[in-house]
């Protein structure tokens, strides 16, 4: 494929892609080995309610109100759980459960009742957003991207996820020691002084903004996969943490490129005449990647059983 | 009970004691749920011994622990550690959790457990240095762990985990040391190590807490026990407070006549 074809067309995509898997991964890591993957479940599905109330306060579709509903509703998602799992008295899965499936539905059904239909506004949109459409219009090649009129024309989306990934990237640098330490021991961590809540209601914060700015280019699907399957699979490569994000990296980034491209020219090697979705088939390759880590990978052995 | 109990105290101690004592907890009262599970106690640990905290499972050892460092939040209770607030004092403290309390299968080398240790001094971002993994590697010594350094977590024994959390206690360079059943599930060979460092901790001045669960081990580990049953049953050196008639009504005639008798405990 030459420059003049791919830059506009699939660049842009495979990058906001990729970021976005990245940007999700990385902060999975963490969820999944606090066994708390399922609140990235949880987060991409209540983002869609937060939208929806967001644009019937508004009347607008623009980006700020909507990221801001769909942030305050993932907040509110935590907090959610947080309360029916006190005082229902009830493990934490099944108060994710519940907190998801009910303001999804809720999302649903606000959708469906508003006057939305005029909008580029739908629950398909929400599960699997729209990555073939992030195209550069603006630009004719390689050369593009040194030519400062067609740059300002790149899809905002694209800066959006570069923004959430540099912001987890951060995040993550900066409190790597009391994100490892509260995850590992936490009353360990509180003896020292880690205010072991907060990080744990930073690290989900940082997971739900990472999935607001994801969720509006690749959709909530691709959201959910990558909170969980590139860290699980990781998890089975290697015995060091920060090994363990690196792998986690590497497949989300591959997931996000093998996905993109099979979604586009798989079905024409099959004889098929359409593309399929690139938010299922990132997600899909997510998940081939983790069985075969979970059936090659070195670290399979499940190792720490405690001997009492 | 409130003079029967302040009978069996022995000595009480002084607002000077008081204010020295490297851990003194005040009406502590902890509860998860609607049923207390440690309650109205007060504990003044004397500094320079080694005191183990004894009672039956569920009687509020660990809690009472955990509330005094802050772990858990209890409804009621003061602790002062060295006579000031906890929170400023937190660096003088090392603690040794449960072994069973964390997950093993955690992607972590056991060099990295100890470092952990140095999280005070470390702080945020300042980088992991060759002193700083020279003193790791000193306290996985003093444990008898040093071979271990760079193998996963996951990969020792019961014991040999426990020996590693001594040694990222050890790696905190504390004054006092509290440390909750460090001999729950161990090897012979590992309890001798844990015991020894125990002691050269206290040859070095330090103060060590324990909660401990064997009994016939007490005397010769300990110098002061504080029976606990949700309640404080008693407080003071082994021969004061250590005896038949305290771990009666500690364990509530639990304990066979024979184990006690067992015990070899010094009249009193």
């Amino acid at each position: 494929m030459s420059g003049a074809e791919f830059v506009p067309l699939s660049l842009t995509p495979l990058l906001i892609g990729m970021f976005a898997a990245v940007a999700c991964a990385l902060p999975g890591n963490f969820l999944v080995l606090r066994r708390q993957a399922l609140i990235g479940d949880a987060i991409s599905h209540v983002v869609l309610p937060g939208i929806v109330v967001a644009f019937l306060v508004t009347g607008v579709v623009a980006a700020a109100p909507m990221l801001l509903g769909a942030a305050v509703a993932a907040i509110l998602s935590v907090v959610m759980i947080e309360a029916i799992r006190r005082l229902g008295g009830i493990e934490p899965g099944a108060a994710m459960g519940l907190t998801f499936t009910t303001l999804f539905a809720a999302g649903v059904l606000l959708l469906e009742q508003s006057d939305t239909s005029g909008v580029h506004l739908d629950v398909e949109h929400a599960l699997y957003g729209n990555l073939e459409s992030l195209i550069w219009l603006d630009a004719i090649g390689w050369q593009s991207l040194v030519d400062a009129s067609a740059l300002a024309e790149l899809p905002v989306e694209l800066f959006r996820v570069a923004a959430a990934l540099v912001g987890v990237c951060a995040f993550l640098w900066v409190f790597w020691r009391p994100l490892v330490l509260s995850t590992f021991d936490e009353g360990f961590a509180r003896t020292l002084g880690v205010r072991t809540g907060s990080v744990g209601l930073a690290l989900v914060i940082v997971a739900a903004v990472a999935a607001v700015a994801a969720f509006d280019a690749v959709g909530s699907i691709i959201v959910i996969a990558m909170f969980i399957c590139p860290p699980a699979a990781a998890r089975l490569m290697t015995n060091r943490l920060n090994m363990q994000l690196g792998w986690s990296v590497v497949f989300a980034v591959l997931s996000a490129v093998l996905g993109y491209v099979f979604a586009g020219f798989g079905p024409l090697w099959f004889g098929f005449d359409n593309a399929v979705s690139a938010a299922g088939m990132i997600a899909t390759v997510s998940g081939v990647i983790l069985g075969l880590s979970a059936l090659f990978g070195p670290c399979r052995k499940r190792l720490g059983a405690p001997v009492v | 009970m409130s003079l029967e109990l302040a009978a069996n105290d022995g000595v009480i101690p002084t607002g000077h004691a008081l204010a020295q004592s490297p851990l003194a907890v005040r009406g502590m009262t902890v509860s998860y749920g609607q049923t207390p599970v440690v309650f109205s106690v007060d504990m003044t640990v004397a500094e320079g011994a080694m005191t183990a905290i004894i009672g039956p499972n569920g009687a509020g050892k660990s809690t009472l622990l955990k509330a005094a460092l802050g772990i858990v939040k209890p409804l009621a209770g003061q602790v002062s550690v060295f006579g000031k607030p906890l929170a400023g004092e937190r660096h003088r403290i090392a603690y040794v959790p449960q072994r069973a309390s964390v997950d093993w299968d955690f992607p972590t080398r056991v060099i990295d457990v100890v470092l952990m240790g140095l999280y005070r001094e470390l702080g945020l971002l300042r980088r992991i240095r060759g002193q700083h993994r020279a003193k790791a590697m000193a306290c996985l010594e003093r444990v008898g762990m040093v071979d271990f350094a760079d193998r996963q977590i996951g990969q020792l024994s019961g014991g040999q985990q426990q020996r590693v959390f001594l040694a990222r206690a050890l790696a905190q360079e504390a004054d006092l040391y509290l440390l909750d059943e460090p001999f729950a599930g161990v090897d012979a060979a590992t309890e001798k190590a844990i015991i020894d460092v125990l002691k050269s901790l206290k040859k070095d001045g330090k103060t060590v807490v324990a909660v401990h669960h064997d009994l016939a081990t007490v005397a010769d580990y300990f110098d002061r026990v504080f029976l606990i049953n949700t309640r404080k049953i008693a407080e003071g050196t082994v021969a004061e407070a250590f005896t038949p008639e305290n771990l009666d009504r500690t364990y509530g005639g639990r304990l066979a006549t024979g184990q006690i008798d067992q015990l070899d405990l010094v009249a009193v």
